[in-house]
């Protein structure tokens, strides 16, 4: 019993029986705001950079820094706001620094303002830091706090022509650089080639025409039939010239629908894609085209092509360039190939000899294609659904779970 | 319908206004911001351990005892930010591989605070390998691992404490534990009469007994016996916030949402008793309900923007019932589920995934449920109900 009494005398031990902590409001946060500006160079111009800067910093903590609450009434004023604003800059401008390409970029503070967010009166400092050279590389060391209160965080949103980043600031990352242009760039062209490889693996059609292409490629066809390819090289041969000239054939359509330059009803460009899917399926059972597969990848890939568009149409261009969205989705798709291909072509040419890959994969698999297409180009021409898309996804789903 | 159209708007209105541009204040003695209410002693007790820690930072000693005032007021309070000041007192020491004991403590003590579980643990473990005798390290260390739903080490780690606390809270330990993992009735009938058998008991640990039981016997689905619990919990005096929030969710779900409201109407400050209040004035069809929805979904969303994921079993209820989104409800539930596994985080992910399309999505937690031996009247009605479906 005694040592029972010693264990809670340290007037924690019930702390410790709770674990469900039901906080009043988040940890301590200041949001800061940047928004950069270069100027264009002119000789006239003193320094090629402002950058003006709101930081929200919460009063309940610089009370805690520096004492706001001057008269000890547990409440704090405009009044002890104003009288301890240059303490407030002072303190709070020690532990921020701006750098443009490595020099630094001197603060000068404007405003003192106030405004509110969840929890509580924030201290609105407004400044602008003005930076010699123009800046593409900013840097930024944030220490607001962080020897009184390690969970502290600096919320930063960086805005630089209309583009805007967010970081999180605390003692683990006080120093973070940003690359200012490029950046958002590069981050708009990733989306737009994820976009792509995205579109190439969930748009079956496309994935279908290839694959009923690609079918023979591990095949000859001599006057017994189809035979299996004597060795690796007139297939990959075969395989390349598929997927080049389809590949040529949609970056053309693509590139001219998307300027806008050739415009095509998007049903009937869907329709001729489930054509050509069936017609690419049909020609493995019963040949037509033997020789010349890539003529006919490099036609239809003009079809196809159009439906790339307008998959980008739907995505919108987010504001950046045109060219960067297009050679970012064109990338995407020819990723997402690569990656079908990567998988398929050595299967296939591994398993080339077998009665399987012959019957079921190479006939039976395209009759199934023929069929699934045919249903497509049935629902597109008369603009029915026979089976949606979406109940597809279900019965994946479906499977993935059992 | 329209006098609510009207009070929706006005309250939209009244709610944009608190989140305006930045101004500046009409007179110089508008007062922004009420501190926390401390009493001057007790200030002066702050102040004076902080300034003798500044000129020794290094003092143990002194680091320990403003540690634990900070962790207690962080508590009374309901305010993080003093976890935070705590953790400013342990600097010299944070970073260290094997602080002393009482370090280590208070380290995993803040750790579990902010749901760090598994670095908590370890930081116990160093402890316990120094010091077997440790009930404090024992304690947290059962806590830990009941909320991680690993109950056969929790309840070894709550075996531990015979030796070295009161019977009833050694007790209160284990049957708890058992009372999740297939021992509902006995554990409840067995804690139940324990604590009639020491009646001068704490009242402290009175209330947290109370509230277990009101919990198990939620579980069991004796609705009259939890109520009975509830209150005599209540009439201890100065319910936690804990407290509150559990017997929020029984009147909930007893469809008593007038109750909450006046249970919880002065304590809105904390964002767990805000979500039931809302969640009350929703069910009673209110128009404030809209204005604290917002501030609900302000206060997550500057959670979520420092990348805070303390209060995800809340978040996860919010965008189910009260923005009435399953999908995105089910992928929080799921994330807060990898962290903790308690009856009420089951309870949030069952009931998105049985509002959500998904209807699979429910699968690999009844597994777990029925593995655990979990049981748990609420959830076994909802399984139930949709057995058809799954």
């Amino acid at each position: 019993m005694s040592k029972y009494r010693s264990v809670l005398r340290s007037g924690i031990l019930l702390f410790f029986l709770w674990h469900v902590c039901a906080f009043a409001h988040k940890p301590s946060d200041s949001y800061l705001t940047l928004s950069v500006a270069n100027v264009d160079s002119e000789p006239t111009v003193l320094h090629q950079a402002t950058i003006k800067g709101q930081w929200d910093i919460a009063l309940r903590d610089l009370d805690y820094a520096i004492g706001l609450d001057e008269d000890a009434n547990s409440e704090i004023n405009w009044q002890e706001v104003l009288i301890k604003q240059k303490d407030i800059n002072a303190y709070a401008f020690a532990r921020l620094s701006i750098r443009g390409n490595h020099v630094l970029c001197p603060i000068t503070p404007t405003q003192t303002l106030i405004d509110h967010h969840t929890d509580g009166a924030y201290a609105v400092l407004k400044f602008t830091a003005s930076c010699q050279t123009t800046v593409s590389n900013l840097s930024l060391r944030y220490t607001l706090f962080s020897e009184l209160d390690p969970s502290h965080r600096g919320l930063l949103r960086l805005e630089y022509e209309g583009f805007n980043k967010t970081a999180i600031f605390g003692p683990e990352n006080r120093l973070q650089s940003f690359v200012l242009g490029n950046v958002s760039h590069f981050g708009e062209f990733k989306e737009y080639l994820v976009d792509g490889i995205w579109h190439i693996w969930k748009g079956y059609d496309h994935i279908l025409f290839l694959l009923s292409l690609l079918l023979p490629a591990v095949l000859v066809r001599t006057s017994k039939g189809w035979q299996p390819a004597e060795n690796f090289k007139p297939t990959i041969i075969e395989v390349l010239k598929v997927v080049t000239a389809f590949t040529v054939a949609h970056s053309i359509t693509l590139t001219l629908a998307t300027l806008q330059l050739v415009a095509l009803p998007s049903r009937w460009v869907e329709a001729a894609i489930a054509f050509s899917v069936v017609l690419a399926a049909l020609n493995n059972v019963f040949p037509v085209v033997v020789k010349y597969r890539w003529l006919v990848a490099f036609s239809f890939g003009l079809i196809h092509g159009f439906g790339f568009s307008a998959v980008l149409a739907d995505l919108g261009l987010r504001g950046g360039s045109l060219a960067l969205a297009l050679i970012g989705f064109n990338l995407g798709v020819e990723i997402g190939q690569i990656g079908i291909l990567s998988l398929y072509v050595p299967i296939s040419y591994a398993m080339r000899r077998t009665k399987i890959y012959k019957y079921v994969v190479f006939y039976v698999g395209s009759m199934l294609i023929v069929c699934v297409a045919g249903a497509w180009l049935v629902e597109r021409v008369f603009n029915i659904e026979l089976f949606s898309s979406t109940k597809g996804d279900e019965r994946v789903d479906q499977l993935q779970v059992i | 319908m329209l006098k609510n159209l009207t009070g929706y708007l006005l309250w939209a209105a009244l709610v944009q206004a608190a989140y305006a541009a930045p101004y500046i204040p009409g007179s110089p003695n508008q007062v922004l911001e009420k501190l926390p209410a401390t009493t001057d002693a007790s200030i002066q007790r702050f102040k004076s351990l902080r300034s003798r820690l500044a000129s020794d930072p290094n003092n143990i000693e002194l680091a320990v005892k403003l540690t634990k005032l900070y962790i207690e007021q962080s508590r009374d309070e309901g305010d993080p930010r003093y976890l935070g000041y705590a953790q400013a007192a342990l600097a010299p020491w944070w970073e260290l591989d094997q602080p002393p004991i009482d370090i280590l403590v208070l380290r995993a003590t803040l750790l579990q605070s902010t749901h760090q579980f598994d670095e908590s643990l370890a930081d116990l473990n160093r402890v316990l390998k120094l010091d077997r005798a440790n009930g404090q390290a024992w304690l947290t260390r059962a806590t830990i691992l009941q909320v991680q739903g690993k109950y056969a080490e929790a309840l070894q780690s709550c075996e531990q404490l015979y030796a070295l606390t009161s019977e009833l809270v050694t007790l209160t330990c284990s049957l708890n534990v058992r009372n999740l993992n297939g021992r509902a009735k006995d554990s409840y009938q067995e804690l139940k009469v324990a604590l009639e058998q020491t009646p001068d008991t704490d009242p402290n640990i009175q209330i947290w007994v109370l509230t277990l039981l009101a919990e198990m016997a939620e579980r069991l689905g004796d609705v009259v016996a939890a109520e009975k619990h509830f209150e005599n919990a209540i009439n201890l005096g100065d319910p936690d916030s804990y407290l509150l929030g559990v017997y929020s969710d029984f009147l909930l779900e007893q469809h008593r949402p007038q109750e909450v409201l006046s249970l919880l109407k002065a304590k809105t400050t904390i964002d767990p008793l805000l979500l039931r209040y809302a969640e009350a004035l929703n069910a009673m069809h209110l128009p404030e309900s809209q204005v604290q929805i917002e501030e609900l979904r302000n206060r997550f969303d500057a959670a979520m923007m420092r990348g805070d994921t303390v209060h995800q079993r809340e978040q996860s209820r919010f965008e189910l019932r009260l923005m009435h989104n399953p999908v995105r409800a089910l992928e929080i539930a799921k994330l807060n589920w990898a962290i903790q596994k308690e009856p009420a985080d089951a309870r949030v992910y069952l009931e998105a995934a049985l509002a959500s399309s998904d209807k699979y999505a429910a699968v690999p937690l009844i597994g777990w449920l029925e593995a655990h031996h979990l049981e748990d009247a609420i959830l076994k009605k909802m399984i139930d109900h949709h057995k058809g479906a799954i």
